[in-house]
């Protein structure tokens, strides 16, 4: 890639939602503001390779999707329409909402107002999940029609529902206050984490993981643990993404998964590890959706703090799926704890806990590949092939396809 | 902006004409609560505000595409809540609603903007 082309990557990777906030302020126009945001980028696409990459690139991105938003807002005056308005309570006064003039503070507290109400109880859970990763992270339409396994023309639709009805319904540019935060932090918590994991697997096409927007929703589980310091459910997710995160350079090579086993742990970045080692011991033991983070957390921690993937104690990650299992009863999760007491009983003791799954997950390529794995450990060659094919046959990720088309001609040779 | 606010009883609970004198004595004091509180705040004014009779003295108007005109006793049928009362509120956005709200007795509370007809 160029240096343009890098320099707009980056700038649409650190800057989109807190341009976009500074522009749905200013302009109370959240329609308006995204399509200038998109337009200004697009001439940055065009102008930038030409003239050379402006000394101050969010200002100059500001300056032109303003300048575009008062464009179409004259247009629309000539028109007589006259469009309702996003509700932006309360802003703080600032002299010019240009990026790099505004003081840090700003900025976050901006990126909040965005996140808080594009994850209102007054939306939908999908809607909200997607409306977030569009206007705070700035994720195509196309990308999360495919996290969402539907048509981007009916993703488009949803989004478009979504900044209208925010606007219809009154909806406000806000963070709640204090009796409203508690019970609407879980809901902004899983839509963040639901970010991250769209980064860190996802589930269809050519990347394996997308690391720019795994850390974007890490900044952005950040600035929520600034926000509510101590929150179990903010912190339990800030130390789960952490410990995940850490294995990104380690994860891929030429391509291809490395699986948690073969990676080279020397290549996890050890500072991220010591910060979410830190973070999950000063999370106490509750209740609820933060236990089950601090759980999860818990599980990556005995993966990051083993030196050697044989080291790992396998009975202290099955116990605390064990534990998971009881808060949430899901398939996946017994999926996981099965991986984990096969690595601390044995195969069998595995399989056994696998016993059931299929009717609640019927298309998981990861079911089949756990059952391939243990038939194989157990010596069932033909039971291990016949699983490995299955795997492969609904596996929707090009990468971990490979990855399991590998494993079966291993098996065969 | 205004936002009608619509007044249910759960289906299942007591309607007014139920509860003891000390519950509805507690329910007024939770409206007269809901009213200072509106007071008090900034960019808030109670339009309207009334308790309806209930369902049972309902009359419902309806009209055919083709203009006929039938009259029924009774409330709208799809409704399985039963609306009590309304406010129509004047207020800066959803959020400052939904908090006052939580003054109300314990209803089920349907929130609509009103529609600004030039």
């Amino acid at each position: 890639m160029n240096d343009a082309g890098a320099a707009i990557d980056a700038v649409w990777r650190r800057d989109w939602g807190r341009l976009l906030a500074g522009l749905a302020a200013r302009t109370r126009r959240l329609d308006l503001a995204e399509d200038a945001l998109g337009e200004a980028f697009a001439r940055a696409t065009e102008r930038w390779p030409v003239d050379g990459v402006p000394a101050n690139p969010p200002g100059w991105l500001t300056t032109v999707a303003h300048r575009h938003v008062l464009g179409r807002l004259r247009a629309e005056a000539v028109a007589g329409r006259k469009a309702p308005l996003l509700v932006v309570p309360d802003r703080a006064p600032a002299p010019d909402d240009d990026a790099g003039s505004a003081p840090d503070a700003a900025i976050a507290d901006e990126r909040l107002r965005l996140v808080f109400m594009c994850c209102h109880p007054a939306l939908d859970g999908a809607s909200q999940s997607a409306l977030a990763l569009r206007l705070v992270i700035g994720t195509s339409t196309a990308d999360i029609a495919r996290l969402f396994l539907v048509k981007e023309a009916t993703m488009a639709a949803r989004l478009t529902r979504a900044k209208q009805r925010i606007i219809r319904t009154g909806i406000p540019f806000a963070v709640p206050t204090d009796l409203e935060l508690r019970p609407r932090l879980d809901a902004v918590v899983r839509t963040i984490y639901l970010a991250f994991t769209a980064g860190y697997a996802p589930g269809t096409g050519a990347d394996l993981l997308r690391a720019d927007l795994a850390g974007d929703a890490i900044r952005l589980a950040r600035l929520f643990d600034e926000l509510v310091p101590g929150d179990p459910s903010v912190r339990g997710l800030l130390a789960l993404c952490l410990f995940q995160h850490s294995r990104r350079d380690a994860r891929v090579a030429d391509g291809r998964l490395v699986t948690l086993r073969e990676q080279d742990r020397d290549r996890w970045r050890r500072d991220e590890i010591a910060e979410a080692t830190s973070l999950l011991r000063s999370l106490p033991r509750g209740d609820g959706y933060g236990e089950e983070l601090r759980l999860q957390a818990a599980i990556a921690a005995e993966h990051s703090l083993a030196s050697e993937a044989a080291s790992t104690d396998w009975h202290a990650i099955a116990a605390s799926y064990a534990a998971l299992e009881r808060i949430t009863p899901s398939p996946v999760v017994r999926l996981n704890r099965a991986v984990a007491v096969a690595e601390a009983s044995g195969p069998a003791a595995g399989l056994a806990l696998l016993d059931g799954l299929d009717d609640a997950l019927p298309a998981s390529h990861r079911l089949a590949a756990v059952r391939a794995e243990l038939h194989e450990r157990l010596g069932d060659r033909v039971g291990a092939a016949s699983w490995w094919r299955t795997s492969i046959d609904r596996c929707a990720n090009d990468v971990e396809r490979d990855h399991l088309r590998r494993r079966l001609a291993a098996l065969d040779g | 902006m205004k936002y009608m606010i619509l007044l249910a009883g759960h289906g299942t609970g007591p309607t007014w004409n139920q509860l003891s004198d000390d519950e509805r004595a507690g329910y007024m004091e939770r409206h007269h609560a809901f009213g200072r509180a509106c007071a008090e705040r900034n960019g808030v004014e109670i339009v309207a505000g009334e308790a309806l009779d209930d369902g049972s003295t309902a009359t419902t108007m309806r009209t055919s595409p083709s203009g006929d005109v039938t009259i029924t006793d009774g409330p709208f049928a799809e409704a399985t809540e039963h609306i009590g009362g309304f406010y129509v509120l004047d207020a800066p956005h959803l959020d400052v609603v939904l908090e006052l709200c939580r003054i109300l007795p314990p209803y089920d509370i349907e929130l609509r903007p009103v529609l600004e007809v030039r």
